[in-house]
């Protein structure tokens, strides 16, 4: 009948909400709110915030828990957890750079770390998803195990040199997009165009490598989650695991994936702070994976499994460390900092709460 | 040649006896209704021939092929839908997505396939719309009413061509005027040979679209026989118990 199909198609195209009302229903938006009010408060605050100094470290720091928590929100949006990640971080920036201690190509011995890596991750999620075992068992138990590998291989003690490729293995943590454009006004010439273009850069951007790795990381983990089967079928299987099983989706699989992804993660940042620290110790990372899953749910995700984005978990790494910077800034006793990471997470899971206890009414 | 044929079919879980001994056949276009008491072993029949699980004894053929599924995928391969009574939606996601999920569709971009959005939304719009359904593809399972979330799960099954289509309790939770489309789409279905088996307790329902009516009591076939040679009172009797066998 002409009637109802009017009505119907009339109904459909109702708008029920403007883009601006579906934006401040997002956790993840007053969370990035919240981290930009703190950094223009800072910025004019105090002296010593935004300065290039401190910004940089600002970046570098809160870069590290950022590529880690894409790996995680993946591992949270299936309905799981990783806490293996901080010891992740540690067994492959020591298998790293130990082989590199040894003389081996930085070619080679990044690649073995990042793989040592890769099989912690991968034995985790086949434990999780064929043998059926509970994810936060399963990765408590590799947290340990894993740290206790690397503090093995180390023999207990520090390692200072890393072989022929030294230099370069700590240009990758600890430099910056500086040499980048350095090297480039050098290929090209001063009396290019992309020379003194590249020259002006270097001097006036300066963004160190760690957080070029999470901007890019960033991108493909967020264009993967929205536009990739594989993202689908993740916020399929934390919404109704069962109903994906049943609908051909391949489960199993998927559940190993994340938690490689999650150890991979944790193994380039490894790679990244070793470069930075020029040192590998047996604590590094320790208690990260906390701080990680804290970025992950103050950036929106929800523990229950479901709903993530890769902004948010960037954008939740970066109010924690601008907590963490500005207690520093503001002379406050540093150890207040786990109070303020901690009201966070509650204001953030609350938040949550408030909402669907709206919905319900 | 029977679209369907299940022969022995019977089904333990682990003391449990679900089901006993249970044999079938259908044809191509053929609607059957499947009723029975709770627990009687409906959902568990209709879960076998849908690959959930195989059975403990018996077999079933599809167009005179003995098959085994052991994964539901299998079974949909085969020219098998189902809607679940808990219709397998998930919350978190849109209606094209649920409606999708497990065979979205994919499209080039440069050197990568990225998921088609625009396409599954009108698509899904299009089997909505055909099943005069008010929901809307964009909007999440999670704010919808049963009624939609039914049109949902049934919209899954008109992505393929299947031979059969099994629905479990279709029309329990949903509106006067859906319950006369989702029994219009059964007749629909049966006019393009698909054959239908319908879990349902609503006894009206199962006389105006069924052609034949199978009883299971406690695990057992007590009664398969046409719609025309029956009649409500005598499948209530079977169902309850005071009539044996028919």
């Amino acid at each position: 009948m002409s009637t109802t199909s009017t009505t119907l198609d009339a109904t459909i195209d109702r708008q029920t909400h403007t883009p601006l009302g579906w934006l401040i229903t997002r956790q993840t938006f007053w969370v990035f709110l919240a981290a930009v009010g703190a950094f223009i408060y800072l910025s004019f605050g105090t002296h010593a915030f935004f300065t290039t100094g401190n910004l940089y470290n600002v970046f570098r720091n809160f870069a590290f828990v950022g590529i880690m928590g894409l790996g995680m929100t993946a591992v949270i949006i299936t309905g799981g957890i990783d806490l293996s990640v901080g010891s992740v971080l540690c067994l492959v920036g020591m298998v790293s750079g130990m082989m590199m201690a040894a003389n081996w190509s930085m070619w080679i011995a990044i690649p073995a770390g990042l793989l040592a890596g890769v099989a912690t991750g991968a034995a985790s999620g086949i434990l999780i998803a064929y043998v059926g075992m509970a994810p936060f068992v399963v990765t408590l138990g590799m947290m340990s195990l894993a740290r206790s590998v690397a503090t093995v291989m180390s023999n207990n003690t520090m390692v200072f040199q890393f072989g022929p490729d030294h230099e370069k293995f700590l240009n990758l943590g600890g430099g910056s997009t500086r040499s980048w454009f350095e090297g480039l006004a050098n290929l090209a010439g001063p009396d290019t165009t992309i020379g003194s273009a590249a020259t002006w850069l270097s001097t006036h951007v300066d963004i160190p490598n760690p957080a070029v790795v999470l901007a890019v990381l960033a991108l493909i983990f967020g264009f993967s989650f929205r536009w990739t089967k594989w993202g689908r079928h993740i916020f399929a299987i934390g919404g109704n695991e069962q109903a994906a099983i049943l609908t051909g989706v391949p489960v199993r699989r998927i559940k190993v994936s994340v938690y490689i992804l999650a150890a991979l993660m944790a193994g380039i940042a490894g790679v990244l702070q070793v470069g930075w620290l020029g040192t590998i110790t047996t604590g590094m990372g320790s208690g990260m994976e906390l701080v990680v899953i804290a970025a992950v749910v103050i950036g929106g995700a929800n523990l229950a499994g479901g709903s993530g984005t890769a902004f948010g978990a960037v954008v939740g790494a970066a109010l924690i460390e601008i907590i963490r910077n500005s207690l520093n800034m503001l002379g406050i006793n540093p150890f207040w900092q786990g109070t303020f990471v901690g009201a966070f997470i509650l204001i953030a899971v609350l938040f949550d709460r408030v909402r669907a206890f709206r919905q319900n009414e | 040649m029977p679209v369907l044929e299940l022969n022995g079919i019977s089904k333990h879980f682990g003391a449990i006896q679900a089901l006993n001994d249970v044999s079938l056949s259908m044809e191509a276009g053929q609607v059957i209704g499947l009723m029975g008491d709770n627990g009687a072993g409906k959902s568990t029949l209709v879960k076998i021939i849908a690959g959930n699980f195989p059975p403990s004894h018996g077999t079933m053929q599809i167009d005179g092929r003995q098959l085994v599924f052991h994964k539901p995928v299998e079974a949909r391969q085969a020219g098998i839908e189902i809607v679940y009574q808990d219709l397998a939606l998930c919350n978190n996601l849109t209606a094209a997505a649920n409606v999708f999920l497990g065979r979205e569709i994919k499209k080039r971009v440069g050197l990568i396939r990225v998921l088609d959005y625009q396409t599954m939304y009108r698509r899904a719009g299009q089997l909505f719309k055909e099943l005069k359904s008010e929901t809307r593809p964009r909007d999440l399972v999670k704010q919808m009413s049963g009624g939609q979330r039914q049109a949902v799960a049934i919209a899954r099954t008109r992505l393929s061509n299947p031979k059969i289509v099994l629905m479990d309790e279709p029309t329990a939770a949903i509106s006067v005027r859906q319950v006369a489309e989702v029994l219009a789409l059964i007749r629909n279905l049966r006019d393009h040979g698909i054959s239908v088996i319908l879990i349902s307790h609503r006894m009206p329902d199962v006389f105006a679209v069924c052609d034949r009516i199978v009883v299971l009591r406690r695990g057992t076939k007590v009664a398969d026989k046409l719609i025309a040679d029956s009649s409500p009172e005598e499948v209530t009797g079977l169902i309850t118990g005071a009539i044996e066998r028919a």
